[in-house]
Protein backbone atom coordinates (compact mmCIF):
# COMPACT_ATOMS: atom_id res chain seq x y z
CA UNK A 1 0.00 0.00 0.00
CA UNK A 2 1.39 3.48 -0.63
CA UNK A 3 1.80 5.61 1.93
CA UNK A 4 -1.04 7.58 3.59
CA UNK A 5 -1.17 11.29 2.32
CA UNK A 6 -1.50 12.61 5.55
CA UNK A 7 1.97 11.31 6.37
CA UNK A 8 3.01 12.63 3.11
CA UNK A 9 2.20 15.84 4.08
CA UNK A 10 3.16 15.81 7.50
CA UNK A 11 6.82 15.26 6.02
CA UNK A 12 6.64 18.52 4.56
CA UNK A 13 4.99 20.39 7.07
CA UNK A 14 3.18 20.18 10.31
CA UNK A 15 -0.02 21.72 9.42
CA UNK A 16 -1.50 21.47 12.57
CA UNK A 17 0.51 23.98 14.28
CA UNK A 18 0.61 26.45 11.54
CA UNK A 19 -3.83 26.11 11.65
CA UNK A 20 -2.80 27.55 15.68
CA UNK A 21 -1.56 30.55 13.94
CA UNK A 22 -4.99 31.54 12.07
CA UNK A 23 -7.66 32.37 14.44
CA UNK A 24 -10.43 32.27 11.81
CA UNK A 25 -10.15 28.63 11.58
CA UNK A 26 -11.31 27.54 14.81
CA UNK A 27 -14.88 28.95 14.03
CA UNK A 28 -17.90 26.59 12.95
CA UNK A 29 -19.89 27.61 10.30
CA UNK A 30 -23.60 26.29 10.42
CA UNK A 31 -22.96 24.00 12.84
CA UNK A 32 -19.68 22.75 11.12
CA UNK A 33 -16.37 23.79 11.34
CA UNK A 34 -15.02 25.62 8.95
CA UNK A 35 -13.73 24.64 5.46
CA UNK A 36 -11.88 27.30 4.04
CA UNK A 37 -10.93 26.72 0.15
CA UNK A 38 -11.63 30.03 -1.19
CA UNK A 39 -7.92 30.84 -1.06
CA UNK A 40 -7.33 32.68 -4.57
CA UNK A 41 -10.18 34.79 -3.67
CA UNK A 42 -8.74 36.32 -0.45
CA UNK A 43 -6.23 34.66 2.75
CA UNK A 44 -6.50 34.88 6.13
CA UNK A 45 -4.45 36.23 8.55
CA UNK A 46 -2.16 34.60 10.78
CA UNK A 47 -1.86 35.81 14.38
CA UNK A 48 1.47 37.49 14.16
CA UNK A 49 0.06 39.86 11.60
CA UNK A 50 -3.26 40.95 13.25
CA UNK A 51 -1.06 41.59 15.93
CA UNK A 52 1.56 43.32 14.18
CA UNK A 53 -1.26 45.62 13.20
CA UNK A 54 -2.68 45.82 16.37
CA UNK A 55 0.98 46.91 18.12
CA UNK A 56 1.38 49.22 15.40
CA UNK A 57 -2.19 50.69 15.37
CA UNK A 58 -1.82 51.29 19.10
CA UNK A 59 1.92 52.57 19.64
CA UNK A 60 3.36 53.23 16.15
CA UNK A 61 0.94 54.74 14.22
CA UNK A 62 1.78 58.22 12.59
CA UNK A 63 1.94 59.33 8.94
CA UNK A 64 5.01 58.80 6.43
CA UNK A 65 6.91 60.78 4.66
CA UNK A 66 6.08 64.26 5.73
CA UNK A 67 6.12 64.50 9.78
CA UNK A 68 9.61 65.69 10.95
CA UNK A 69 8.28 64.45 14.22
CA UNK A 70 9.48 60.83 16.33
CA UNK A 71 6.32 59.05 15.80
CA UNK A 72 6.23 60.08 12.13
CA UNK A 73 9.72 59.39 11.10
CA UNK A 74 9.49 56.03 13.13
CA UNK A 75 5.85 55.10 11.47
CA UNK A 76 8.15 56.39 7.99
CA UNK A 77 10.83 54.13 8.59
CA UNK A 78 8.73 51.20 9.20
CA UNK A 79 6.75 51.77 6.50
CA UNK A 80 10.23 52.29 4.15
CA UNK A 81 11.38 48.29 6.05
CA UNK A 82 8.05 47.28 4.86
CA UNK A 83 8.92 48.21 0.89
CA UNK A 84 12.93 46.40 1.87
CA UNK A 85 10.41 43.06 2.77
CA UNK A 86 8.55 43.45 -0.66
CA UNK A 87 11.54 44.27 -2.92
CA UNK A 88 13.83 41.12 -1.35
CA UNK A 89 10.62 38.79 -0.99
CA UNK A 90 10.18 39.20 -5.02
CA UNK A 91 13.88 39.42 -5.93
CA UNK A 92 13.60 42.87 -6.92
CA UNK A 93 17.16 44.44 -7.10
CA UNK A 94 16.44 48.15 -5.84
CA UNK A 95 13.95 48.89 -2.60
CA UNK A 96 12.43 52.15 -5.25
CA UNK A 97 11.44 49.58 -7.76
CA UNK A 98 8.49 48.64 -5.25
CA UNK A 99 5.28 51.27 -5.83
CA UNK A 100 2.65 50.04 -3.18
CA UNK A 101 -1.02 50.25 -4.83
CA UNK A 102 -4.31 48.81 -3.32
CA UNK A 103 -3.76 45.94 -4.67
CA UNK A 104 -3.55 44.10 -8.00
CA UNK A 105 -5.95 45.84 -10.12
CA UNK A 106 -5.03 49.35 -9.24
CA UNK A 107 -1.50 48.37 -10.15
CA UNK A 108 -2.65 46.86 -13.80
CA UNK A 109 -4.23 50.08 -14.23
CA UNK A 110 -1.51 52.36 -13.41
CA UNK A 111 0.79 50.50 -15.53
CA UNK A 112 -1.86 50.50 -18.35
CA UNK A 113 -2.24 54.17 -18.08
CA UNK A 114 1.02 55.45 -17.74
CA UNK A 115 2.81 52.99 -19.95
CA UNK A 116 -0.03 53.40 -22.17
CA UNK A 117 0.45 57.24 -22.40
CA UNK A 118 4.17 57.14 -22.93
CA UNK A 119 4.04 54.10 -25.21
CA UNK A 120 1.11 53.09 -26.62
CA UNK A 121 -0.02 54.61 -29.91
CA UNK A 122 -2.55 53.93 -32.46
CA UNK A 123 -1.23 50.78 -34.80
CA UNK A 124 0.40 49.69 -32.30
CA UNK A 125 -0.35 46.15 -30.42
CA UNK A 126 -1.08 44.77 -26.81
CA UNK A 127 -1.09 40.80 -26.23
CA UNK A 128 -3.22 39.16 -23.25
CA UNK A 129 -4.13 35.41 -22.82
CA UNK A 130 -7.49 34.00 -23.06
CA UNK A 131 -7.37 32.84 -19.68
CA UNK A 132 -6.67 36.18 -17.69
CA UNK A 133 -8.84 38.34 -15.57
CA UNK A 134 -10.74 40.92 -15.78
CA UNK A 135 -8.15 42.94 -13.86
CA UNK A 136 -5.69 42.19 -16.61
CA UNK A 137 -7.97 42.32 -19.27
CA UNK A 138 -10.23 45.15 -18.92
CA UNK A 139 -7.57 47.95 -18.24
CA UNK A 140 -5.73 47.02 -21.66
CA UNK A 141 -9.01 46.88 -23.03
CA UNK A 142 -9.67 50.81 -22.73
CA UNK A 143 -6.20 51.44 -23.31
CA UNK A 144 -6.60 49.96 -26.48
CA UNK A 145 -9.83 51.91 -26.98
CA UNK A 146 -7.87 55.23 -26.36
CA UNK A 147 -5.36 54.80 -28.17
CA UNK A 148 -6.50 53.59 -31.52
CA UNK A 149 -4.36 50.30 -30.50
CA UNK A 150 -5.06 46.45 -30.97
CA UNK A 151 -5.67 43.96 -28.76
CA UNK A 152 -4.66 40.54 -29.31
CA UNK A 153 -5.29 37.02 -27.48
CA UNK A 154 -2.89 34.21 -27.11
CA UNK A 155 -5.26 30.82 -26.95
CA UNK A 156 -5.20 28.01 -24.37
CA UNK A 157 -5.82 24.37 -25.15
CA UNK A 158 -8.15 22.20 -23.83
CA UNK A 159 -6.33 21.80 -20.75
CA UNK A 160 -5.70 25.40 -20.03
CA UNK A 161 -2.23 25.59 -21.28
CA UNK A 162 -1.44 28.95 -23.45
CA UNK A 163 -0.39 27.96 -27.14
CA UNK A 164 3.25 29.23 -27.26
CA UNK A 165 3.19 28.52 -31.08
CA UNK A 166 0.49 30.91 -31.21
CA UNK A 167 1.83 33.81 -29.14
CA UNK A 168 5.15 33.68 -31.33
CA UNK A 169 2.87 34.23 -34.24
CA UNK A 170 1.08 37.10 -32.58
CA UNK A 171 4.33 39.31 -31.60
CA UNK A 172 5.85 41.75 -33.84
CA UNK A 173 7.76 45.23 -33.90
CA UNK A 174 3.90 46.27 -33.13
CA UNK A 175 3.53 44.51 -30.11
CA UNK A 176 4.24 47.20 -26.81
CA UNK A 177 3.54 45.07 -24.57
CA UNK A 178 1.70 41.85 -22.97
CA UNK A 179 0.20 41.18 -19.68
CA UNK A 180 0.49 37.64 -18.55
CA UNK A 181 -0.86 36.07 -15.08
CA UNK A 182 1.58 33.95 -13.57
CA UNK A 183 -1.11 31.77 -12.33
CA UNK A 184 -4.95 31.45 -13.84
CA UNK A 185 -7.20 32.18 -10.74
CA UNK A 186 -9.89 30.36 -12.79
CA UNK A 187 -8.37 27.43 -13.98
CA UNK A 188 -4.87 27.40 -11.76
CA UNK A 189 -2.55 27.23 -14.75
CA UNK A 190 1.34 28.35 -14.06
CA UNK A 191 2.19 30.13 -17.11
CA UNK A 192 5.57 29.47 -18.64
CA UNK A 193 6.26 33.18 -18.12
CA UNK A 194 10.13 33.23 -18.65
CA UNK A 195 9.38 31.88 -21.68
CA UNK A 196 6.90 34.37 -22.95
CA UNK A 197 9.27 37.55 -21.67
CA UNK A 198 12.16 35.83 -23.79
CA UNK A 199 10.12 36.00 -26.70
CA UNK A 200 8.42 39.36 -25.79
CA UNK A 201 12.02 40.85 -25.55
CA UNK A 202 13.33 39.60 -28.51
CA UNK A 203 10.75 41.88 -30.36
CA UNK A 204 11.24 44.98 -27.97
CA UNK A 205 8.21 44.53 -26.02
CA UNK A 206 7.72 45.28 -22.62
CA UNK A 207 6.15 42.28 -20.08
CA UNK A 208 3.43 42.80 -16.94
CA UNK A 209 3.35 39.65 -15.25
CA UNK A 210 0.09 39.39 -13.18
CA UNK A 211 1.02 37.81 -9.89
CA UNK A 212 -2.03 37.90 -7.50
CA UNK A 213 -1.81 34.07 -7.62
CA UNK A 214 1.40 33.28 -7.63
CA UNK A 215 3.33 35.36 -4.71
CA UNK A 216 2.10 33.60 -2.05
CA UNK A 217 2.25 30.14 -3.58
CA UNK A 218 5.54 30.14 -5.13
CA UNK A 219 9.37 31.73 -4.88
CA UNK A 220 8.83 34.37 -7.48
CA UNK A 221 12.25 35.96 -8.80
CA UNK A 222 11.40 39.31 -10.81
CA UNK A 223 14.85 39.14 -12.12
CA UNK A 224 15.38 35.99 -13.08
CA UNK A 225 12.26 36.03 -14.87
CA UNK A 226 13.35 39.67 -16.37
CA UNK A 227 9.53 40.94 -16.57
CA UNK A 228 9.13 44.57 -16.82
CA UNK A 229 6.38 44.63 -13.84
CA UNK A 230 5.16 42.05 -11.92
CA UNK A 231 1.93 42.49 -9.59
CA UNK A 232 0.67 41.46 -6.73
CA UNK A 233 -2.05 42.06 -3.86
CA UNK A 234 -1.81 41.95 -0.13
CA UNK A 235 -4.99 40.33 0.66
CA UNK A 236 -4.09 37.55 -1.23
CA UNK A 237 -0.79 36.72 1.21
CA UNK A 238 -1.79 36.90 3.98
CA UNK A 239 -1.87 40.58 4.75
CA UNK A 240 -4.66 42.88 5.33
CA UNK A 241 -7.17 44.05 2.22
CA UNK A 242 -6.38 47.44 0.71
CA UNK A 243 -2.31 47.18 -0.29
CA UNK A 244 -0.97 45.21 -3.23
CA UNK A 245 1.81 47.13 -5.31
CA UNK A 246 3.68 46.29 -8.50
CA UNK A 247 7.14 46.04 -9.41
CA UNK A 248 9.21 47.82 -11.79
CA UNK A 249 12.27 47.62 -13.61
CA UNK A 250 13.22 51.57 -12.32
CA UNK A 251 14.85 52.73 -16.13
CA UNK A 252 11.32 52.30 -16.73
CA UNK A 253 9.35 53.54 -13.64
CA UNK A 254 11.74 56.35 -14.20
CA UNK A 255 10.37 57.10 -18.03
CA UNK A 256 6.49 56.50 -16.76
CA UNK A 257 4.01 59.70 -16.22
CA UNK A 258 2.13 59.47 -12.79
CA UNK A 259 -1.12 57.91 -13.13
CA UNK A 260 -2.71 59.61 -9.72
CA UNK A 261 -2.20 62.89 -9.03
CA UNK A 262 -1.76 64.79 -5.86
CA UNK A 263 0.28 65.54 -2.29
CA UNK A 264 3.09 63.15 -2.23
CA UNK A 265 4.24 62.57 -5.84
CA UNK A 266 5.80 66.03 -6.31
CA UNK A 267 9.22 67.57 -6.93
CA UNK A 268 7.75 71.26 -6.76
CA UNK A 269 4.29 72.99 -7.31
CA UNK A 270 4.25 76.28 -8.30
CA UNK A 271 0.39 77.29 -9.94
CA UNK A 272 1.93 77.25 -13.35
CA UNK A 273 3.64 74.00 -12.83
CA UNK A 274 4.23 70.83 -11.39
CA UNK A 275 7.72 68.57 -11.51
CA UNK A 276 7.14 65.34 -10.40
CA UNK A 277 8.89 63.10 -7.42
CA UNK A 278 11.01 60.22 -8.92
CA UNK A 279 9.59 56.51 -8.33
CA UNK A 280 8.70 55.17 -6.36
CA UNK A 281 7.01 58.37 -5.00
CA UNK A 282 5.40 59.80 -8.23
CA UNK A 283 3.27 57.02 -8.16
CA UNK A 284 1.82 56.89 -4.48
CA UNK A 285 0.06 60.36 -4.53
CA UNK A 286 -1.64 60.77 -0.90
CA UNK A 287 -1.25 59.05 2.31
CA UNK A 288 -0.94 55.93 2.05
CA UNK A 289 -2.59 52.35 3.71
CA UNK A 290 0.27 52.84 6.13
CA UNK A 291 -1.00 49.54 8.96
CA UNK A 292 -1.77 47.96 5.73
CA UNK A 293 1.44 48.38 4.83
CA UNK A 294 3.16 47.64 8.00
CA UNK A 295 1.02 44.09 8.11
CA UNK A 296 2.18 42.81 4.52
CA UNK A 297 5.36 43.26 6.22
CA UNK A 298 4.50 41.31 8.83
CA UNK A 299 3.20 38.25 6.29
CA UNK A 300 6.00 38.40 4.37
CA UNK A 301 8.13 38.05 7.64
CA UNK A 302 5.30 34.82 8.50
CA UNK A 303 5.75 33.34 4.91
CA UNK A 304 9.91 33.78 4.59
CA UNK A 305 9.84 31.75 8.46
CA UNK A 306 8.19 28.56 6.92
CA UNK A 307 9.33 29.09 3.76
CA UNK A 308 8.01 29.62 0.07
CA UNK A 309 9.72 26.23 -1.26
CA UNK A 310 7.86 24.31 1.12
CA UNK A 311 4.76 25.95 1.04
CA UNK A 312 5.03 25.16 -2.82
CA UNK A 313 4.97 21.76 -2.01
CA UNK A 314 2.93 21.15 0.54
CA UNK A 315 -0.11 22.86 -1.43
CA UNK A 316 0.94 20.45 -5.02
CA UNK A 317 0.59 17.56 -2.61
CA UNK A 318 -2.62 18.93 -1.69
CA UNK A 319 -3.24 19.80 -5.46
CA UNK A 320 -2.42 16.10 -6.18
CA UNK A 321 -4.75 14.42 -3.74
CA UNK A 322 -7.63 16.88 -4.58
CA UNK A 323 -7.45 16.09 -8.18
CA UNK A 324 -7.35 12.11 -7.73
CA UNK A 325 -10.32 12.85 -5.40
CA UNK A 326 -12.36 14.46 -7.74
CA UNK A 327 -10.93 12.02 -10.49
CA UNK A 328 -13.14 9.38 -8.93
CA UNK A 329 -16.28 11.29 -8.68
CA UNK A 330 -18.54 10.48 -11.51
CA UNK A 331 -20.52 13.78 -12.83
CA UNK A 332 -17.32 16.15 -12.02
CA UNK A 333 -15.57 17.62 -14.67
CA UNK A 334 -12.02 19.46 -13.72
CA UNK A 335 -11.93 22.61 -15.96
CA UNK A 336 -8.63 23.28 -16.45
CA UNK A 337 -5.96 20.32 -16.21
CA UNK A 338 -2.77 22.12 -17.07
CA UNK A 339 0.78 19.81 -16.53
CA UNK A 340 2.02 23.01 -14.32
CA UNK A 341 -1.07 23.73 -11.76
CA UNK A 342 -0.91 25.93 -8.66
CA UNK A 343 -3.61 24.74 -6.02
CA UNK A 344 -6.50 24.88 -7.65
CA UNK A 345 -9.38 23.14 -8.48
CA UNK A 346 -12.27 24.66 -11.23
CA UNK A 347 -14.69 21.76 -11.58
CA UNK A 348 -18.43 21.58 -12.80
CA UNK A 349 -21.22 19.49 -11.79
CA UNK A 350 -23.43 18.25 -14.56
CA UNK A 351 -26.83 18.14 -12.51
CA UNK A 352 -25.90 21.15 -10.84
CA UNK A 353 -25.55 24.83 -11.28
CA UNK A 354 -22.11 26.06 -9.29
CA UNK A 355 -24.40 28.60 -7.42
CA UNK A 356 -26.52 26.16 -5.88
CA UNK A 357 -23.45 23.90 -5.29
CA UNK A 358 -22.06 26.49 -3.28
CA UNK A 359 -24.73 26.85 -1.08
CA UNK A 360 -24.78 23.51 -0.48
CA UNK A 361 -21.34 23.23 0.90
CA UNK A 362 -21.55 25.85 2.68
CA UNK A 363 -24.42 24.07 4.35
CA UNK A 364 -21.49 21.72 5.43
CA UNK A 365 -19.05 24.59 6.57
CA UNK A 366 -17.17 24.51 3.36
CA UNK A 367 -16.20 28.02 2.01
CA UNK A 368 -15.71 27.99 -1.91
CA UNK A 369 -16.25 30.19 -4.81
CA UNK A 370 -18.79 29.45 -7.70
CA UNK A 371 -18.91 32.12 -10.92
CA UNK A 372 -16.89 32.90 -13.77
CA UNK A 373 -13.66 34.11 -11.36
CA UNK A 374 -13.92 37.70 -13.18
CA UNK A 375 -12.79 35.39 -15.69
CA UNK A 376 -15.54 36.02 -18.25
CA UNK A 377 -13.57 34.94 -21.65
CA UNK A 378 -11.92 32.01 -19.85
CA UNK A 379 -15.08 30.42 -18.82
CA UNK A 380 -17.41 31.31 -22.66
CA UNK A 381 -13.76 29.62 -23.99
CA UNK A 382 -14.61 26.59 -22.03
CA UNK A 383 -18.81 26.88 -23.06
CA UNK A 384 -19.53 27.45 -19.47
CA UNK A 385 -21.22 29.73 -17.66
CA UNK A 386 -19.26 29.46 -14.01
CA UNK A 387 -17.30 27.04 -12.09
CA UNK A 388 -17.21 26.09 -8.99
CA UNK A 389 -13.39 26.50 -7.52
CA UNK A 390 -11.59 25.24 -4.15
CA UNK A 391 -8.53 27.19 -3.94
CA UNK A 392 -6.04 25.62 -1.21
CA UNK A 393 -3.74 27.70 1.16
CA UNK A 394 -1.13 25.78 3.44
CA UNK A 395 -3.20 25.45 6.13
CA UNK A 396 -5.55 23.04 4.39
CA UNK A 397 -5.59 19.74 5.26
CA UNK A 398 -5.93 16.72 3.05
CA UNK A 399 -8.97 15.84 5.55
CA UNK A 400 -10.52 18.58 4.27
CA UNK A 401 -10.36 17.70 0.86
CA UNK A 402 -12.17 14.12 1.56
CA UNK A 403 -14.75 16.13 3.67
CA UNK A 404 -15.47 18.86 -0.05
CA UNK A 405 -15.24 15.52 -2.08
CA UNK A 406 -18.12 13.85 0.48
CA UNK A 407 -19.85 16.81 0.03
CA UNK A 408 -19.56 16.88 -3.47
CA UNK A 409 -20.77 13.35 -3.97
CA UNK A 410 -24.03 14.52 -1.64
CA UNK A 411 -24.66 17.72 -3.39
CA UNK A 412 -24.97 14.98 -7.01
CA UNK A 413 -26.97 12.70 -5.15
CA UNK A 414 -29.50 15.50 -3.99
CA UNK A 415 -30.12 17.51 -7.52
CA UNK A 416 -29.82 13.71 -9.40
CA UNK A 417 -32.82 12.33 -6.79
CA UNK B 1 -27.97 13.00 2.90
CA UNK B 2 -30.58 15.64 3.51
CA UNK B 3 -29.18 19.25 4.00
CA UNK B 4 -30.87 21.33 7.06
CA UNK B 5 -32.14 24.18 4.97
CA UNK B 6 -35.48 25.81 3.54
CA UNK B 7 -33.98 26.48 0.59
CA UNK B 8 -34.01 23.85 -1.70
CA UNK B 9 -37.41 22.61 -1.13
CA UNK B 10 -39.01 19.68 -2.94
CA UNK B 11 -41.30 21.64 -5.19
CA UNK B 12 -38.32 24.39 -5.98
CA UNK B 13 -36.04 21.21 -7.22
CA UNK B 14 -39.14 19.97 -9.04
CA UNK B 15 -39.54 23.00 -10.93
CA UNK B 16 -35.60 23.33 -11.34
CA UNK B 17 -35.61 20.10 -13.59
CA UNK B 18 -38.83 20.38 -15.25
CA UNK B 19 -39.63 24.11 -15.67
CA UNK B 20 -43.66 25.25 -15.88
CA UNK B 21 -43.95 27.16 -19.43
CA UNK B 22 -40.34 26.79 -20.64
CA UNK B 23 -40.95 27.51 -23.98
CA UNK B 24 -41.21 31.16 -26.16
CA UNK B 25 -44.77 32.75 -26.89
CA UNK B 26 -44.48 33.74 -30.68
CA UNK B 27 -45.84 37.42 -30.93
CA UNK B 28 -46.06 38.10 -27.27
CA UNK B 29 -47.69 41.31 -26.80
CA UNK B 30 -44.80 41.98 -23.74
CA UNK B 31 -41.41 39.90 -23.15
CA UNK B 32 -38.42 41.31 -21.20
CA UNK B 33 -34.67 39.51 -21.05
CA UNK B 34 -33.18 39.83 -17.74
CA UNK B 35 -29.83 39.17 -16.37
CA UNK B 36 -27.80 38.78 -13.14
CA UNK B 37 -24.82 40.16 -14.87
CA UNK B 38 -22.09 38.84 -11.72
CA UNK B 39 -23.65 35.16 -11.84
CA UNK B 40 -24.92 34.77 -15.48
CA UNK B 41 -28.56 34.27 -14.80
CA UNK B 42 -30.33 34.81 -17.56
CA UNK B 43 -33.54 34.53 -18.87
CA UNK B 44 -36.59 35.70 -21.01
CA UNK B 45 -40.12 36.40 -20.13
CA UNK B 46 -42.81 36.40 -22.24
CA UNK B 47 -46.26 38.12 -22.30
CA UNK B 48 -49.69 37.81 -23.78
CA UNK B 49 -51.84 40.61 -22.03
CA UNK B 50 -55.15 41.34 -22.60
CA UNK B 51 -54.67 45.06 -22.70
CA UNK B 52 -58.51 45.92 -22.19
CA UNK B 53 -58.69 43.22 -19.49
CA UNK B 54 -55.89 44.34 -17.73
CA UNK B 55 -55.46 40.41 -17.78
CA UNK B 56 -52.15 38.35 -18.35
CA UNK B 57 -53.71 35.44 -21.01
CA UNK B 58 -50.53 33.80 -21.40
CA UNK B 59 -46.94 33.74 -19.86
CA UNK B 60 -43.74 32.11 -20.20
CA UNK B 61 -40.11 32.09 -19.74
CA UNK B 62 -36.55 30.65 -21.48
CA UNK B 63 -33.16 30.64 -19.99
CA UNK B 64 -30.03 29.24 -18.11
CA UNK B 65 -29.44 29.96 -14.45
CA UNK B 66 -29.41 28.39 -11.43
CA UNK B 67 -32.12 26.01 -9.51
CA UNK B 68 -33.53 28.96 -7.71
CA UNK B 69 -33.78 31.19 -10.42
CA UNK B 70 -35.05 28.71 -12.91
CA UNK B 71 -37.95 27.33 -10.18
CA UNK B 72 -38.51 30.88 -9.04
CA UNK B 73 -39.15 31.82 -12.20
CA UNK B 74 -41.25 28.65 -13.05
CA UNK B 75 -43.41 28.92 -10.13
CA UNK B 76 -44.45 32.65 -11.20
CA UNK B 77 -45.13 31.87 -14.77
CA UNK B 78 -47.89 29.53 -13.47
CA UNK B 79 -49.04 31.67 -10.51
CA UNK B 80 -49.47 34.50 -12.93
CA UNK B 81 -51.70 33.00 -15.73
CA UNK B 82 -55.18 34.44 -15.83
CA UNK B 83 -53.96 37.05 -13.12
CA UNK B 84 -54.76 40.83 -13.55
CA UNK B 85 -52.00 43.24 -14.24
CA UNK B 86 -52.47 45.27 -11.09
CA UNK B 87 -52.21 42.09 -8.91
CA UNK B 88 -49.11 40.93 -10.41
CA UNK B 89 -47.23 44.08 -9.59
CA UNK B 90 -48.78 43.78 -5.82
CA UNK B 91 -47.57 40.03 -5.71
CA UNK B 92 -44.08 41.47 -7.36
CA UNK B 93 -43.79 43.59 -4.38
CA UNK B 94 -44.91 41.12 -1.78
CA UNK B 95 -42.20 38.51 -3.35
CA UNK B 96 -39.29 41.04 -2.59
CA UNK B 97 -40.26 42.24 0.78
CA UNK B 98 -40.79 38.14 1.48
CA UNK B 99 -37.32 37.48 0.42
CA UNK B 100 -35.68 40.73 1.79
CA UNK B 101 -37.13 39.61 5.15
CA UNK B 102 -38.87 42.96 5.45
CA UNK B 103 -42.53 41.31 5.52
CA UNK B 104 -42.82 37.65 7.23
CA UNK B 105 -45.26 35.82 5.48
CA UNK B 106 -46.85 33.54 8.34
CA UNK B 107 -47.60 37.10 10.38
CA UNK B 108 -48.53 39.98 7.42
CA UNK B 109 -51.75 39.22 5.17
CA UNK B 110 -50.10 38.27 1.44
CA UNK B 111 -51.29 37.02 -1.67
CA UNK B 112 -48.77 35.07 -2.41
CA UNK B 113 -50.00 31.42 -2.23
CA UNK B 114 -47.60 28.59 -2.09
CA UNK B 115 -44.72 31.43 -3.42
CA UNK B 116 -43.90 31.10 0.66
CA UNK B 117 -41.63 28.18 -0.44
CA UNK B 118 -38.95 31.18 -1.49
CA UNK B 119 -39.19 32.18 2.25
CA UNK B 120 -35.86 30.62 3.29
CA UNK B 121 -34.56 32.54 0.74
CA UNK B 122 -33.99 35.91 3.64
CA UNK B 123 -31.28 33.19 5.27
CA UNK B 124 -29.06 33.56 2.05
CA UNK B 125 -28.43 37.25 0.77
CA UNK B 126 -25.66 36.10 -1.38
CA UNK B 127 -28.59 34.17 -3.30
CA UNK B 128 -32.02 36.65 -3.13
CA UNK B 129 -31.25 37.89 -6.65
CA UNK B 130 -31.84 34.45 -7.96
CA UNK B 131 -35.42 34.56 -6.93
CA UNK B 132 -36.04 37.90 -7.65
CA UNK B 133 -34.68 38.26 -11.27
CA UNK B 134 -38.06 36.81 -12.92
CA UNK B 135 -40.11 39.56 -10.90
CA UNK B 136 -37.42 42.32 -12.06
CA UNK B 137 -37.50 40.73 -15.78
CA UNK B 138 -41.69 40.43 -15.54
CA UNK B 139 -41.87 43.96 -14.35
CA UNK B 140 -39.59 45.12 -17.26
CA UNK B 141 -41.91 43.65 -19.76
CA UNK B 142 -44.92 45.20 -18.47
CA UNK B 143 -42.76 48.48 -18.26
CA UNK B 144 -41.70 47.56 -21.84
CA UNK B 145 -38.28 47.97 -21.29
CA UNK B 146 -37.18 47.27 -24.47
CA UNK B 147 -33.41 47.30 -23.27
CA UNK B 148 -33.38 44.69 -20.62
CA UNK B 149 -33.13 44.53 -17.38
CA UNK B 150 -30.18 43.50 -15.18
CA UNK B 151 -29.75 43.36 -10.87
CA UNK B 152 -26.89 45.10 -10.93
Amino acid sequence: MSEPITSIADNILNVENIRKDFPVLTQTVRGKPLIYLDNAATTHKPNSVIERIRKFDAEEYGTVRRGAYKLSENATQLYEESRQKVADFMGAEKKGEIVFTSGTTQAINLVAHSFGKRFVNAGDEIIISNIEHHANTVPWQVLCEERGAKLKVIPVNDAGELMIEEYEKLLSSKTRMVAINHVSNALGTINPIQEITEKAHAVGAKVLVDGAQSIPHMKVDVQDIDCDFYTFSGHKMYAPSGIGGVYGKMDIWEELPPYVTGGDMIMQVTLEKTTYAKPPARFEAGTPPITQVIGLGAAIDYLNEIGLDKIADYENTLLEYGTKLFNDIEGVRIIGNAHHKASIISFYIEVAHPHDVVTLLDQDGISCRGGHHCAQPTMIRYGLPATTRASMAFYNKPEELDALAESVKKCIRFFSA
Amino acid sequence: MSYDNELYQQVILDHNRKPRNFHVIENASHNCHGVNPLCGDDITVYLDVDEQAGKIDEVSFQGSGCAICKASTSLMTAFLKGKSVEDARQIKDEFHKMILGEMDPEKDEHHLGKLTLFMGIREYPSRTKCASLAWHTLVGALDKKFDGISTE
